[in-house]
């Protein structure tokens, strides 16, 4: 079938400020949006700027903004966005980060925030020649933070970033600071807690919902955010 | 122009573990084309093999003894025994760093079955995989980046390599593009690690990422280094089909049956023992048998022929707490839930066993007695230690990645402490620059998403699965031509930042030229062995090529030599499953 695409483009060299191009081109209802925004670039438009890599959505590279909300080009089928009567597509950047070039934008922000969270297993345990012992059942209570690709659906689509406070540390720093928090193994709740329980920590989050209503893995972000929270004020009273 | 002691190219498992090892001693950076955690091992799925036998009993040289034997013997005995033996600390360290693997009711890391894998040289399937989920690669990639974070270790990232400073066989540093930019670095160092992975994307269907594409062997081969055993290459058994997006092993480690249109389970009839964990190459030659005798779904015998993989019996629970991925992949992209259908499967080009020659610390071997680099090292796919010998089994990947990895960056952080930086002229970079400007040019030329689509399917038919002088020759030929073609490419988009197109010209130089090295090695070897096949040379035969291929770039022709395989553990026998 016939569809159109809208892509957002801006390149940074020559254009004032983003504006909108409208390419058509032929694709199967089966097919992945991002092959068919590769096939724009490689037969109509090599400038178009893109960031892609496995596109079976585990990489997490082609974030995107499709018909208005994030998701990953490669695991979004035509069908899934578009039907034979209105086979318009609209593809945009992702939100609440600098744009760099057309579907590029600038990540820094997003793992600065990631990064401050410590997120990584911190322990007293010597490293040994065995296992740490972990049950199946403690091993299940951090089973959605590892799903975790660092994608930034959920931080371009929170709207207390975009609408209240720019600095909230957002949706995944909390969904990876809550991996290692809730996993029985680690020792470093009391050291992530100071960029947790901060004006920009986990405080900013009003339950809007929208993270967990982008999130490519399926990710239950909210109910994380607000368990953190709970963990907070229990470790305080 | 930057100075580093130690440098790591590529962010991958690899790349990440022998970067945390070189830091404890040297100033030490990554540079990666990608994100960190874009990288392709984050796509691994199954397991990583460690005979742990937390559910029964196991023991390392079985593990050796079972890659050896699904190499076809062209695998290095002794690497495969350090292979086995370290990769048991090399899990435990791991799960140390905080790796969430799945566990036991008695809460130890649990384990399951792979292809090839077995207990008592051969007898039956072993539960060695050791996993999280259906996301191991996720994980250990996850795990190794998070350890980067806490130790510090400097990170370029959207950096591409494009030249390496070698002097006689000294390795002096690289040369850089920031993609952001468009800008060229030098960098300076007392030692340079490739880990750029594989280059899967030589071929038209392939699990590999789009980015793939063997930048680390083929920048290295420019500057006359050798590539080993490049004939071998991978098709996996489970690609989905038209896509190749990989669906794992793991499904039938967990029981998962392949069958025919008919219903049959076809490997009953080519792997008795194993079935269908019998090793990928036999599996893989088994379903092409299948779709030229027209028994597969479509039953034309065609190219886009596939077969099923049937893991319905295995129960909706079972699937989604161990193969969740999958169920995922098999819904969004095939519109099954394997709980309910079978899935619909073809192989898919998967992983180069050859690369990047080294020896048992990564130092990148230089001329057939095995003679290395100073400061030049090699580890994970892009590399061939050899492990995999001419097939590699299931599960081996992820050990080699955090097995030698880890040994190449122990020893790194041995060397740069004991090493200068010597000289470079800071015009090191010019070549490169030079070359850029001219692929800037606007003029017109060919288009180079057509020379892509050419190689991979010239690739795809010629050199897969199975082959033959006749077709092999005729791709030869064709790649000579594309190679050709390809100097008269230049970029449309003229821009500074971010230009990807000019990254993905120079990632197709890459890809061509290693794609022509696979036809030439692969025309050269007359015997059939572990991944190569051929119609015309069906047996295998030690004596004249039980050796490895080594390979050098002499301007535009291939010369060929060899080096012995340690075959110091096993007499090599006849492979049977």
């Amino acid at each position: 079938m016939k569809i159109t695409l809208e892509i957002q483009r801006f390149n940074p060299e020559t254009d004032i400020k983003p504006y909108t191009q409208k390419y058509a081109v032929n694709a199967e209802l089966t097919d992945r949006l991002l092959s068919v925004l590769l096939e724009i670039k490689a037969t109509q438009d090599p400038t178009l700027g893109i960031r892609r890599s496995c596109a079976h959505g585990v990489c997490g590279s082609d974030a995107m903004v499709i018909n208005g909300k994030e998701r990953l080009a490669c695991k979004t089928l035509i069908q899934d966005v578009a039907r034979e009567e209105e086979a318009t597509i609209r593809v945009e950047p992702l939100r609440n980060l600098p744009i760099q070039r057309d579907l590029m934008v600038d990540q820094h922000k997003f793992f600065e925030n990631y990064m401050c969270v410590k997120p990584y297993f911190i322990s007293s345990e010597e490293p040994g020649k065995k296992e740490f012992r972990q049950s199946p059942e403690e091993r299940q209570k951090f089973e959605e933070g590892i799903k975790c690709i660092l994608c930034i659906s959920c931080y371009s689509a929170c709207p207390v970033i975009q609408e209240v406070n720019p600095n909230f540390i957002g949706p995944a720093a909390v969904v990876q600071a809550s991996r290692f928090n809730d996993d029985s193994r680690d020792e470093g709740f009391e050291e992530r807690l100071p960029q947790l329980d901060h004006p920009d920590g986990v405080w900013p989050c009003e339950s809007r919902f929208e993270c967990t209503r982008v999130c490519p893995r399926g990710i239950k972000i909210t109910k994380t955010i607000n368990l953190t929270k709970r963990k907070i004020q229990r470790q305080k009273s | 122009m930057f100075e580093y002691e130690a440098l790591i190219v590529g962010a991958g498992g690899a790349g990440l573990y022998a970067a945390l090892e070189a830091s404890k001693t040297g100033k030490t950076a990554v540079l990666s084309k990608l994100y960190p955690v874009r990288s392709h091992t984050g796509a691994a799925q199954g397991g990583i093999g460690a005979a742990l036998g937390n559910l029964e009993e196991d023991k390392p040289i079985w593990h050796a003894f079972d890659t050896v034997k699904g190499g076809d013997y062209l695998t290095d005995q002794n690497a495969a025994s350090i292979l086995a033996e370290d990769a048991i600390q090399a899990v435990y360290e791991l799960e140390n760093k905080g790796l969430p693997f799945s566990r036991t009711p008695q809460g130890l890391i649990d384990q399951r079955r792979f292809g090839g894998h077995t207990r008592n040289f051969g007898e039956a399937p072993v539960r060695r995989a050791c996993y999280a989920a259906d996301r191991t690669g996720h994980m250990i990639l996850q795990t190794l980046f998070q350890q980067c974070i806490k130790e510090n270790v400097a990170f370029f990232d959207e950096y591409t390599v494009l030249d390496v400073l070698i002097q006689g066989h000294q390795c002096r540093g690289l040369v850089a593009g920031d993609l952001a930019t468009g800008e060229i670095h030098l960098f300076k160092a007392k030692a340079v690690l490739f880990a750029t992975g594989g280059f899967g994307r030589i071929f038209r269907i392939t699990s590999n990422a789009y980015a793939n594409t063997g930048d680390g062997q083929a920048l290295l081969a420019k500057r006359g280094v050798p590539l080993e055993d490049m004939e071998f290459y991978q098709f996996h058994p489970t690609g989905i089909r038209g896509l190749g997006i990989l669906i794992t092993e793991a499904v039938r480690g967990e029981g998962g049956i392949l069958r025919n249109a008919k219903g049959e389970r076809f490997m009953e009839r080519y792997a008795p023992t194993l079935l269908d964990l019998a090793p990928r190459d036999m599996i893989s030659r088994a379903i092409h048998t299948e779709i030229q005798e027209l028994r597969g779904v479509k039953g034309d015998g065609s190219v886009d022929d596939y077969i099923y993989l049937d893991a319905t019996h295995l129960g909706k629970d079972a699937i989604e707490a161990k193969l969740p991925d999958i169920a995922e992949f098999s819904r969004t992209y095939l519109g099954v839930d394997p709980a309910e259908k079978p899935m619909s499967v073809h192989p898919t080009a998967h992983y180069a066993m050859g690369g990047i020659p080294t020896d048992l610390d990564g130092r990148v071997i230089f001329d057939s007695s095995g003679k290395t680099y100073e400061g030049l090292y090699a580890a994970g796919e892009c590399a061939c230690v050899s492990v995999h010998g001419a097939n590699r089994l299931g599960t081996n990947s992820l050990v080699e990645l955090v097995v030698f990895g880890r040994r190449a960056g122990q020893h790194m952080a041995q060397f740069v402490k004991g090493a200068d930086f010597g000289t470079v002229s800071a015009d090191a970079p010019e070549a490169v620059r030079k070359r850029l400007a001219e692929l800037r040019r606007q003029e017109k030329c060919p288009n180079p998403e057509s020379l892509r689509r050419e190689m991979q399917h010239v690739m795809m038919e010629n050199v897969g699965i199975i082959r033959n002088r006749e077709n092999m020759a005729k791709a030869q030929k064709a790649l000579r031509e594309l190679r050709q073609v390809y100097t008269q490419i230049r970029a449309n988009d003229p821009s500074r930042a971010f230009n990807t197109q000019v990254l993905e010209i120079t990632e197709l130089g890459h890809l061509l030229e290693l794609a022509y090295m696979v036809v030439t090695c692969a025309l050269n070897r007359q015997e059939s062995r572990g991944a190569h096949a051929r119609e015309d040379f069906a047996e295998r035969d030690d004596n004249n090529w039980l050796k490895h291929t080594l390979a050098w770039f002499e301007g535009e022709n291939i010369r060929i030599d060899y080096r012995n395989v340690d075959i110091s553990r096993w007499e090599p026998k006849p492979r049977k499953y």
